[in-house]
């Protein structure tokens, strides 16, 4: 049996006076794949931080697993848009991805053995252990992008929250990437937020469209009514044929 | 050139200026290396030269300046991480004015004692060459809560440097260990005014760290390489400033800014060839 990984019930959260989120009611069940698209500004990024903890909204609740997130923070992982650190940091990309380890590792001062284990199978799988001994100084964008996935695989999480993690590579970085996604969604699930509907359509099996309020969600098909909804103005819609 | 090392053999004064030297590069090894990552000079600064007016109330009352020089720095550490964290775009003024108002406090405290010119000069400028057994023990004391708190908390003071959204969403209680690494910084301070004077710690503090930055990457490593380059720097400027009699804490430092940009330059240059 499924259960519900995260549960969104009558959210609202503003910034100085101003809505930003509004009414907000989702579900993500466990083992999803769901993609949260919408307009710069529609408030993705917020939503994303609210479930994270980093915000705190003025009403409404949050569930992750049935229960509040202080409870549940060592089941989530957290990939960010941008790399929240200066690249010219002296830290190596081993070093990088034993962060995650971080609240979970039992050690004192230092990572544990089994902490670089962990690390070791993250980087292989993100295919990043060639680069573990490098600085991140020297990584190419695709390569961080990496680094920044296998550093929230670490914590070995049930639940990834990536916040358009292609957003700064080339197109054929961000199927390879994907195709990561794809492999760890068999065993964990998955909230991305993208720009790109069209791409993520063949990876996701729910999507959420959000523009201050949830414009629709998966029980609702995408029209071109509701593309208009969400993005307002002008859309050219194009057809993918597979 | 001889009678530096006569010297060294013979007096205690010497030998303990050396110590001193190795007692501070140690803090300043560590400690620095925060400081340059998480780019909180202006910060660090600011708790150096707040520190007069706690030393200057000391003063005054007969007790020992390197109490009130502590406690200054522990009060300014715990004031300017408050403000950082609670009302972040009056970060800027409020550590200005907490410079500023320290100075003030200790220039009046100092102004109404006896002695007013040679102590000041000290405070602001140090005096490697008088440091007594008890500020060695001393020194030595803070170098030992420095190394253990860092040794006992080096993830979390990593973590918290590097990303400090990433560390909050793995649950590490963020501002507490801001508020302790600037107390940690408050420390180190207070550990390096009798070898280069409060005006010029914040260049002992960076420096250091600052080139041995350029040539690792991790921070253990640049610690340990900060801390040689600190007694490198220290010793040096003690060694070339006793025959001809020049300040040797700003020798120290004049030394080290050199050293910074030789090494600045040299990798620019291999960086580009």
């Amino acid at each position: 049996m499924t259960k519900t990984a995260i549960e969104i019930t009558d959210l609202n959260f503003s910034f100085e006076n101003l809505a930003i989120l509004e009414n907000i009611n989702m579900s993500i069940e466990q083992g999803d794949f769901a993609g949260l698209v919408g307009p710069n500004g529609g408030g993705k990024t917020t939503l994303l931080k609210l479930i994270l903890g980093l915000y705190k909204p003025q009403s409404g609740k949050i569930a992750i697993f049935g229960e509040p997130l202080k409870n549940q923070r060592k089941t989530i992982g957290y990939v960010p848009q941008y790399a929240n650190f200066n690249s010219d940091f002296p830290i190596s990309v081993q070093d990088t991805v034993l962060q995650g380890r971080l609240g979970i590792s039992t050690c004192f001062g230092r990572y544990c053995r089994e902490d670089k284990i962990i690390a070791q199978k993250v980087m292989q799988e993100t295919e990043i252990l060639n680069l573990a001994h490098r600085s991140i100084q020297t990584l190419s964008g695709g390569q961080m992008q990496r680094v920044l996935v296998a550093r929230a695989l670490a914590a070995e999480p049930e639940i990834m929250l990536l916040d358009e993690p292609t957003a700064n590579i080339d197109q054929r970085a961000e199927k390879d990437i994907f195709d990561i996604f794809k492999a760890i969604n068999e065993r964990m699930t998955i909230l991305i937020i993208s720009h790109d509907i069209g791409f993520v359509s063949d990876y996701i099996n729910k999507v959420f469209c959000l523009n201050k309020t949830l414009v629709c969600h998966d029980s609702t098909p995408v029209t071109s009514d509701t593309i208009h909804t969400l993005y307002g103005g002008h859309v050219n819609e194009i057809h993918h044929h597979h | 050139m001889l009678e530096f090392f006569n010297t060294l053999s013979s007096q205690a004064f010497l030998q303990n200026a050396l110590l001193g030297g190795i007692l501070a590069s140690i803090g300043c090894g560590l400690t620095g290396s925060f400081v340059v990552v998480n780019r909180i000079g202006y910060m660090a600064g600011g708790i150096a030269h707040s520190v007069l007016g706690g030393m200057g109330i000391a003063y005054y009352l007969g007790l020992n300046p390197f109490a009130g020089a502590l406690i200054a720095a522990l009060l300014a550490a715990t004031i300017i991480g408050v403000i950082k964290l609670k009302w972040q775009h009056q970060e800027d003024t409020t550590i200005g004015a907490i410079w500023a108002v320290g100075m003030a406090i200790g220039i009046i405290f100092i102004s109404k004692s006896y002695g007013y010119n040679a102590n000041l000069m000290s405070f602001l400028f140090g005096n490697i060459l008088i440091i007594s057994d008890e500020q060695l023990f001393i020194m030595l004391l803070l170098d030992i809560i420095t190394i253990i708190f860092v040794a006992v908390f080096y993830k979390q003071l990593v973590a918290i440097s590097f990303d400090i959204e990433f560390a909050t969403v793995r649950g590490i209680n963020v501002n507490l260990f801001y508020l302790l690494l600037l107390c940690l910084i408050a420390i180190t301070v207070v550990l390096l005014i009798q070898v280069v004077g409060l005006i010029l710690v914040i260049a002992l503090l960076t420096l250091p760290a600052a080139i041995a930055k350029q040539y690792v990457h991790s921070i253990g490593m640049m610690m340990l390489l900060a801390s040689v380059f600190g007694v490198i720097f220290t010793s040096t400027g003690l060694f070339v400033s006793y025959e001809p009699d020049l300040p040797a804490g700003a020798t120290i430092i004049l030394i080290s800014g050199l050293a910074y940009f030789v090494s600045s330059f040299v990798k620019s240059f291999f960086r580009f060839k």
